[in-house]
Protein backbone atom coordinates (compact mmCIF):
# COMPACT_ATOMS: atom_id res chain seq x y z
CA UNK A 1 0.00 0.00 0.00
CA UNK A 2 1.39 3.44 -0.83
CA UNK A 3 1.03 6.48 1.02
CA UNK A 4 -1.81 7.45 -0.65
CA UNK A 5 -3.64 4.41 -0.46
CA UNK A 6 -3.20 4.68 3.96
CA UNK A 7 -4.17 8.13 3.40
CA UNK A 8 -7.56 7.85 1.75
CA UNK A 9 -9.03 4.60 2.99
CA UNK A 10 -9.67 6.39 5.96
CA UNK A 11 -12.03 8.89 4.18
CA UNK A 12 -14.37 6.22 2.80
CA UNK A 13 -13.42 2.45 2.84
CA UNK A 14 -12.73 2.75 6.85
CA UNK A 15 -14.36 5.71 7.51
CA UNK A 16 -14.34 5.47 11.77
CA UNK A 17 -17.78 5.88 13.16
CA UNK A 18 -19.48 4.24 10.46
CA UNK A 19 -17.39 1.45 8.98
CA UNK A 20 -15.65 0.49 12.34
CA UNK A 21 -18.57 1.51 14.85
CA UNK A 22 -15.51 2.85 17.19
CA UNK A 23 -15.59 6.39 19.04
CA UNK A 24 -19.24 6.53 18.65
CA UNK A 25 -19.84 8.89 22.29
CA UNK A 26 -18.61 11.85 21.20
CA UNK A 27 -19.98 10.88 17.73
CA UNK A 28 -23.26 10.97 18.98
CA UNK A 29 -22.96 13.66 22.41
CA UNK A 30 -21.34 16.59 20.71
CA UNK A 31 -22.79 16.44 17.06
CA UNK A 32 -25.78 18.71 17.98
CA UNK A 33 -23.79 21.57 15.36
CA UNK A 34 -21.96 20.90 12.58
CA UNK A 35 -19.04 23.12 14.67
CA UNK A 36 -19.27 21.47 17.62
CA UNK A 37 -18.84 18.22 15.75
CA UNK A 38 -16.01 19.75 13.22
CA UNK A 39 -14.43 20.98 16.75
CA UNK A 40 -14.10 18.09 18.34
CA UNK A 41 -13.23 16.06 14.90
CA UNK A 42 -9.87 18.22 15.24
CA UNK A 43 -9.24 17.64 18.32
CA UNK A 44 -9.04 13.90 18.10
CA UNK A 45 -7.10 13.75 15.02
CA UNK A 46 -4.60 16.02 16.64
CA UNK A 47 -3.89 13.15 18.71
CA UNK A 48 -4.93 10.22 16.86
CA UNK A 49 -1.51 11.93 14.66
CA UNK A 50 0.84 12.74 17.24
CA UNK A 51 -0.03 9.27 19.08
CA UNK A 52 0.02 7.17 16.11
CA UNK A 53 3.50 8.68 15.11
CA UNK A 54 5.10 8.74 18.52
CA UNK A 55 4.06 4.78 18.68
CA UNK A 56 5.31 4.37 15.51
CA UNK A 57 8.97 5.98 16.57
CA UNK A 58 9.22 3.83 19.32
CA UNK A 59 7.70 0.86 18.27
CA UNK A 60 11.31 -1.13 18.65
CA UNK A 61 11.88 -0.07 22.26
CA UNK A 62 8.42 -0.65 23.35
CA UNK A 63 8.26 -4.61 24.86
CA UNK A 64 5.54 -6.19 23.75
CA UNK A 65 3.70 -7.08 27.44
CA UNK A 66 3.56 -3.59 28.29
CA UNK A 67 2.42 -2.23 24.89
CA UNK A 68 -1.18 -1.34 25.56
CA UNK A 69 -0.40 0.61 29.25
CA UNK A 70 2.22 2.51 27.05
CA UNK A 71 -0.02 3.45 24.50
CA UNK A 72 -2.61 4.79 26.50
CA UNK A 73 0.44 6.82 28.25
CA UNK A 74 1.55 7.99 25.28
CA UNK A 75 -2.04 9.08 24.03
CA UNK A 76 -2.94 10.24 27.06
CA UNK A 77 -0.29 12.97 27.26
CA UNK A 78 -1.32 14.31 23.80
CA UNK A 79 -5.32 14.22 25.54
CA UNK A 80 -3.80 16.41 28.45
CA UNK A 81 -1.86 18.81 26.03
CA UNK A 82 -5.23 19.01 23.94
CA UNK A 83 -7.28 19.50 26.92
CA UNK A 84 -4.92 22.71 28.08
CA UNK A 85 -4.73 24.48 24.63
CA UNK A 86 -8.39 24.26 24.03
CA UNK A 87 -8.86 25.75 27.57
CA UNK A 88 -6.63 28.19 27.09
CA UNK A 89 -7.55 29.60 23.42
CA UNK A 90 -10.69 27.74 22.55
CA UNK A 91 -12.63 28.47 26.01
CA UNK A 92 -16.29 28.69 23.89
CA UNK A 93 -15.54 25.25 22.61
CA UNK A 94 -14.44 23.78 25.88
CA UNK A 95 -17.11 24.32 27.72
CA UNK A 96 -19.68 23.00 25.41
CA UNK A 97 -17.25 20.00 24.62
CA UNK A 98 -16.85 19.47 28.51
CA UNK A 99 -16.23 16.27 29.53
CA UNK A 100 -15.25 14.53 26.12
CA UNK A 101 -12.14 16.09 25.83
CA UNK A 102 -10.45 14.42 28.42
CA UNK A 103 -12.49 11.28 27.25
CA UNK A 104 -10.80 11.45 24.06
CA UNK A 105 -8.18 9.22 25.63
CA UNK A 106 -10.59 6.16 25.55
CA UNK A 107 -11.74 6.64 22.49
CA UNK A 108 -11.38 3.18 20.89
CA UNK A 109 -10.22 4.73 17.72
CA UNK A 110 -7.22 5.86 18.77
CA UNK A 111 -6.01 3.16 20.58
CA UNK A 112 -7.11 0.44 17.77
CA UNK A 113 -5.12 2.70 15.06
CA UNK A 114 -1.81 2.40 17.83
CA UNK A 115 -2.57 -1.18 18.12
CA UNK A 116 -3.46 -2.24 14.62
CA UNK A 117 -1.31 0.09 12.56
CA UNK A 118 1.49 2.35 14.04
CA UNK A 119 2.80 -0.72 15.90
CA UNK A 120 3.86 -2.70 13.12
CA UNK A 121 4.30 0.26 10.81
CA UNK A 122 7.10 3.19 9.96
CA UNK A 123 6.47 6.61 10.92
CA UNK A 124 5.42 8.37 7.93
CA UNK A 125 2.86 5.83 6.86
CA UNK A 126 0.95 6.12 10.37
CA UNK A 127 1.04 9.51 10.18
CA UNK A 128 -0.90 9.27 7.27
CA UNK A 129 -3.31 6.82 8.39
CA UNK A 130 -3.57 8.99 11.18
CA UNK A 131 -4.25 11.93 9.42
CA UNK A 132 -6.62 10.28 7.13
CA UNK A 133 -8.76 8.32 9.91
CA UNK A 134 -8.60 11.26 11.70
CA UNK A 135 -9.92 13.28 8.74
CA UNK A 136 -12.77 10.67 7.91
CA UNK A 137 -14.05 11.17 11.76
CA UNK A 138 -14.15 15.06 11.84
CA UNK A 139 -15.95 14.69 8.44
CA UNK A 140 -18.59 12.08 10.20
CA UNK A 141 -19.03 14.32 12.91
CA UNK A 142 -19.53 17.52 10.85
CA UNK A 143 -21.74 16.29 8.45
CA UNK A 144 -23.80 14.12 10.91
CA UNK A 145 -23.37 17.65 13.45
CA UNK A 146 -25.01 19.83 9.82
CA UNK A 147 -27.54 17.67 9.48
CA UNK A 148 -29.17 17.65 13.04
CA UNK A 149 -28.25 21.48 12.82
CA UNK A 150 -29.90 21.65 10.08
CA UNK A 151 -33.15 19.95 10.93
CA UNK A 152 -32.80 20.99 14.30
CA UNK A 153 -32.85 24.29 14.59
CA UNK A 154 -32.79 25.40 10.78
CA UNK A 155 -29.30 27.08 10.37
CA UNK A 156 -25.94 25.47 9.34
CA UNK A 157 -23.10 26.74 10.87
CA UNK A 158 -25.38 29.12 12.75
CA UNK A 159 -26.50 30.80 9.56
CA UNK A 160 -30.12 30.51 9.40
CA UNK A 161 -31.08 28.96 6.25
CA UNK A 162 -34.54 27.36 6.14
CA UNK A 163 -37.46 29.52 5.04
CA UNK A 164 -39.24 31.60 7.12
CA UNK A 165 -42.26 28.89 8.08
CA UNK A 166 -40.13 26.00 8.81
CA UNK A 167 -40.81 24.84 12.44
CA UNK A 168 -37.42 22.84 13.89
CA UNK A 169 -37.71 19.43 15.38
CA UNK A 170 -36.35 20.12 18.71
CA UNK A 171 -36.11 16.05 18.56
CA UNK A 172 -33.27 15.86 16.16
CA UNK A 173 -31.08 18.09 19.09
CA UNK A 174 -32.07 15.65 22.07
CA UNK A 175 -30.40 12.04 22.32
CA UNK A 176 -32.85 10.31 20.89
CA UNK A 177 -32.33 12.33 17.88
CA UNK A 178 -28.76 11.44 17.96
CA UNK A 179 -29.16 7.42 17.63
CA UNK A 180 -31.71 7.98 14.98
CA UNK A 181 -29.84 10.09 12.74
CA UNK A 182 -26.48 8.28 12.80
CA UNK A 183 -28.83 4.84 12.62
CA UNK A 184 -30.18 6.45 9.24
CA UNK A 185 -27.20 7.43 7.49
CA UNK A 186 -25.21 4.29 8.12
CA UNK A 187 -28.22 2.62 6.41
CA UNK A 188 -27.71 5.10 3.89
CA UNK A 189 -23.80 4.70 3.59
CA UNK A 190 -24.38 0.21 3.51
CA UNK A 191 -27.53 1.34 0.51
CA UNK A 192 -24.50 3.27 -0.94
CA UNK A 193 -21.73 0.55 -0.58
CA UNK A 194 -24.43 -2.32 -1.74
CA UNK A 195 -25.33 -0.60 -5.06
CA UNK A 196 -21.88 0.04 -6.01
CA UNK A 197 -21.13 -3.95 -4.88
CA UNK A 198 -23.89 -4.68 -7.69
CA UNK A 199 -22.75 -2.39 -9.96
CA UNK A 200 -19.06 -3.95 -9.70
CA UNK A 201 -20.25 -7.36 -9.67
CA UNK A 202 -22.29 -6.69 -12.87
CA UNK A 203 -19.30 -5.54 -14.87
CA UNK B 1 -30.98 8.77 52.79
CA UNK B 2 -34.15 10.32 50.96
CA UNK B 3 -31.48 12.89 48.58
CA UNK B 4 -29.41 9.46 48.19
CA UNK B 5 -32.50 7.96 46.44
CA UNK B 6 -33.17 10.80 44.62
CA UNK B 7 -29.52 10.39 43.32
CA UNK B 8 -30.41 7.13 42.10
CA UNK B 9 -33.13 7.86 40.47
CA UNK B 10 -31.65 10.79 38.80
CA UNK B 11 -29.01 8.37 37.63
CA UNK B 12 -30.51 5.60 36.70
CA UNK B 13 -33.69 6.79 35.09
CA UNK B 14 -33.60 10.41 34.54
CA UNK B 15 -29.81 10.78 33.14
CA UNK B 16 -29.10 7.63 32.15
CA UNK B 17 -25.56 7.18 31.61
CA UNK B 18 -25.77 5.39 28.09
CA UNK B 19 -28.74 7.17 26.27
CA UNK B 20 -28.50 10.94 27.52
CA UNK B 21 -25.41 11.58 28.66
CA UNK B 22 -23.55 8.98 25.94
CA UNK B 23 -21.04 7.48 27.76
CA UNK B 24 -19.87 3.61 27.23
CA UNK B 25 -22.05 3.36 23.68
CA UNK B 26 -19.14 1.02 22.09
CA UNK B 27 -19.60 -2.04 24.54
CA UNK B 28 -23.34 -0.79 24.37
CA UNK B 29 -24.20 -1.59 20.50
CA UNK B 30 -21.16 -4.29 20.22
CA UNK B 31 -22.31 -6.55 23.14
CA UNK B 32 -26.06 -5.83 23.26
CA UNK B 33 -26.63 -8.55 20.50
CA UNK B 34 -27.83 -12.05 23.35
CA UNK B 35 -28.88 -11.29 26.45
CA UNK B 36 -26.25 -13.89 27.98
CA UNK B 37 -23.39 -11.28 27.49
CA UNK B 38 -25.73 -8.33 28.17
CA UNK B 39 -26.18 -9.60 31.69
CA UNK B 40 -22.53 -10.29 32.00
CA UNK B 41 -20.96 -7.14 30.53
CA UNK B 42 -23.63 -5.51 33.11
CA UNK B 43 -22.52 -7.02 36.48
CA UNK B 44 -19.05 -6.69 35.26
CA UNK B 45 -19.54 -2.73 34.66
CA UNK B 46 -21.29 -2.77 37.99
CA UNK B 47 -18.57 -4.19 39.75
CA UNK B 48 -15.62 -2.42 38.30
CA UNK B 49 -17.44 1.20 37.97
CA UNK B 50 -17.90 1.14 41.96
CA UNK B 51 -14.69 0.17 42.72
CA UNK B 52 -13.16 2.79 40.07
CA UNK B 53 -15.40 5.63 41.06
CA UNK B 54 -14.17 5.06 44.28
CA UNK B 55 -10.37 4.76 44.07
CA UNK B 56 -10.50 7.45 41.85
CA UNK B 57 -11.94 9.76 43.84
CA UNK B 58 -9.56 8.77 46.86
CA UNK B 59 -6.70 9.23 44.16
CA UNK B 60 -7.70 12.90 43.11
CA UNK B 61 -8.67 14.33 46.73
CA UNK B 62 -5.68 12.54 48.56
CA UNK B 63 -3.09 12.68 46.02
CA UNK B 64 -3.50 14.73 43.21
CA UNK B 65 -4.90 17.45 45.04
CA UNK B 66 -2.20 17.96 47.89
CA UNK B 67 0.19 18.15 44.90
CA UNK B 68 -1.61 20.31 43.27
CA UNK B 69 -1.23 17.96 39.95
CA UNK B 70 -5.06 18.43 38.92
CA UNK B 71 -4.05 18.86 35.60
CA UNK B 72 -2.46 15.31 35.63
CA UNK B 73 -6.32 14.28 35.86
CA UNK B 74 -6.92 12.56 32.84
CA UNK B 75 -3.28 10.13 32.77
CA UNK B 76 -3.50 8.99 36.35
CA UNK B 77 -6.94 7.83 35.90
CA UNK B 78 -6.97 6.41 33.10
CA UNK B 79 -3.96 4.47 34.89
CA UNK B 80 -5.55 3.69 37.74
CA UNK B 81 -8.65 2.32 35.99
CA UNK B 82 -6.58 0.19 33.71
CA UNK B 83 -4.19 -1.21 36.48
CA UNK B 84 -7.57 -1.34 38.79
CA UNK B 85 -9.02 -4.08 35.65
CA UNK B 86 -6.01 -5.63 35.68
CA UNK B 87 -6.00 -6.19 39.69
CA UNK B 88 -9.51 -7.46 39.71
CA UNK B 89 -9.02 -9.74 37.00
CA UNK B 90 -6.81 -11.68 38.68
CA UNK B 91 -8.26 -11.27 42.13
CA UNK B 92 -11.80 -12.58 40.67
CA UNK B 93 -9.77 -15.39 38.86
CA UNK B 94 -8.03 -16.57 42.26
CA UNK B 95 -10.96 -15.78 44.56
CA UNK B 96 -14.17 -16.72 43.06
CA UNK B 97 -13.67 -19.31 39.46
CA UNK B 98 -17.16 -19.35 38.61
CA UNK B 99 -17.77 -15.48 39.09
CA UNK B 100 -14.91 -15.07 36.69
CA UNK B 101 -16.49 -17.63 34.15
CA UNK B 102 -19.22 -15.46 34.19
CA UNK B 103 -17.67 -12.16 33.79
CA UNK B 104 -13.86 -12.90 32.76
CA UNK B 105 -14.24 -11.67 28.66
CA UNK B 106 -15.62 -8.86 29.60
CA UNK B 107 -13.22 -7.66 32.12
CA UNK B 108 -10.54 -6.28 30.20
CA UNK B 109 -12.89 -4.71 28.12
CA UNK B 110 -13.89 -2.22 30.41
CA UNK B 111 -10.44 -0.67 30.25
CA UNK B 112 -11.63 1.10 27.30
CA UNK B 113 -15.33 1.77 28.34
CA UNK B 114 -15.93 5.27 28.62
CA UNK B 115 -18.39 4.69 30.94
CA UNK B 116 -16.03 3.84 33.94
CA UNK B 117 -13.74 6.94 33.31
CA UNK B 118 -16.45 9.28 32.68
CA UNK B 119 -18.30 8.31 35.87
CA UNK B 120 -14.51 9.13 37.71
CA UNK B 121 -14.91 12.50 35.88
CA UNK B 122 -18.06 13.38 36.55
CA UNK B 123 -17.68 12.65 40.24
CA UNK B 124 -14.64 15.37 40.28
CA UNK B 125 -16.75 17.73 38.05
CA UNK B 126 -19.54 18.30 40.29
CA UNK B 127 -17.96 17.96 43.31
CA UNK B 128 -19.29 14.91 44.91
CA UNK B 129 -17.83 13.96 48.24
CA UNK B 130 -16.56 10.37 48.76
CA UNK B 131 -20.01 8.67 49.90
CA UNK B 132 -22.03 10.75 47.37
CA UNK B 133 -19.34 9.11 45.04
CA UNK B 134 -19.67 5.67 45.53
CA UNK B 135 -23.64 6.08 45.17
CA UNK B 136 -23.35 7.82 41.98
CA UNK B 137 -21.11 5.44 40.35
CA UNK B 138 -22.79 2.41 41.72
CA UNK B 139 -26.30 4.24 40.39
CA UNK B 140 -25.09 4.71 37.26
CA UNK B 141 -23.58 1.42 36.78
CA UNK B 142 -26.85 0.08 37.14
CA UNK B 143 -28.05 2.80 34.51
CA UNK B 144 -26.25 1.39 32.49
CA UNK B 145 -27.17 -2.53 33.25
CA UNK B 146 -30.74 -1.85 32.86
CA UNK B 147 -30.47 -0.08 29.30
CA UNK B 148 -27.81 -2.37 28.19
CA UNK B 149 -30.16 -5.60 29.34
CA UNK B 150 -33.35 -3.71 27.43
CA UNK B 151 -31.40 -3.18 24.21
CA UNK B 152 -30.68 -7.09 24.03
CA UNK B 153 -33.59 -7.81 25.09
CA UNK B 154 -35.44 -6.27 22.24
CA UNK B 155 -32.16 -7.20 19.41
CA UNK B 156 -33.34 -11.10 20.13
CA UNK B 157 -35.89 -10.49 18.65
CA UNK B 158 -35.06 -9.11 15.50
CA UNK B 159 -34.20 -12.77 14.55
CA UNK B 160 -38.04 -12.65 14.00
CA UNK B 161 -38.76 -10.14 12.11
CA UNK B 162 -37.81 -8.41 8.27
CA UNK B 163 -34.68 -5.59 8.77
CA UNK B 164 -34.38 -3.84 5.15
CA UNK B 165 -30.75 -5.02 3.92
CA UNK B 166 -29.15 -1.89 4.63
CA UNK B 167 -30.48 -1.27 7.73
CA UNK B 168 -29.01 -4.78 9.28
CA UNK B 169 -26.93 -5.40 12.10
CA UNK B 170 -25.87 -1.52 13.53
CA UNK B 171 -28.10 0.36 11.47
CA UNK B 172 -31.66 -0.47 13.15
CA UNK B 173 -29.06 -0.93 16.18
CA UNK B 174 -28.81 3.00 16.78
CA UNK B 175 -32.35 3.54 16.02
CA UNK B 176 -33.79 0.94 18.42
CA UNK B 177 -31.39 2.44 20.88
CA UNK B 178 -32.96 6.26 19.70
CA UNK B 179 -36.74 4.50 20.39
CA UNK B 180 -35.49 3.20 23.39
CA UNK B 181 -33.57 6.68 24.69
CA UNK B 182 -36.95 8.35 23.99
CA UNK B 183 -38.64 6.16 26.39
CA UNK B 184 -36.30 7.47 28.78
CA UNK B 185 -36.60 11.10 27.68
CA UNK B 186 -40.33 10.52 29.66
CA UNK B 187 -38.66 10.20 33.19
CA UNK B 188 -37.28 13.62 32.70
CA UNK B 189 -38.99 15.91 35.35
CA UNK B 190 -39.20 12.91 37.66
CA UNK B 191 -36.53 13.86 40.18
Amino acid sequence: MSIKDEFTKGLWKTIAPFRLVLGLCPTLAVTTTGLNGFGMGMATTFVLVFSNLFVSLLRKFIPAQVRIASFIVIIASFVVIVELVMQAWFYQLFKILGIFIPLIVVNCIILGRAEAFASKNNPIMSLADGLGIGLGFTISLFVLGSIRELLGSGTLLDIPVMWSSFEPFAFMLKPPGAFVALGILLALMNLISQRQARKGGAR
Amino acid sequence: MGDFILLMIGAILVNNILLIRFLGNCPFLGVSRSMDTATGMGLAVIFVLTLAGTITWLVHNYILVPLSLEYLRTIAFILVIATLVQFVEMVVQKTAPPLYEALGIFLPLITTNCAVFGVAIININEGYDLITSIFFSFASACGFALALVLMAGMRERFALVGIPKSFEGTAIGLVTAGLIALAFSGFIGLV
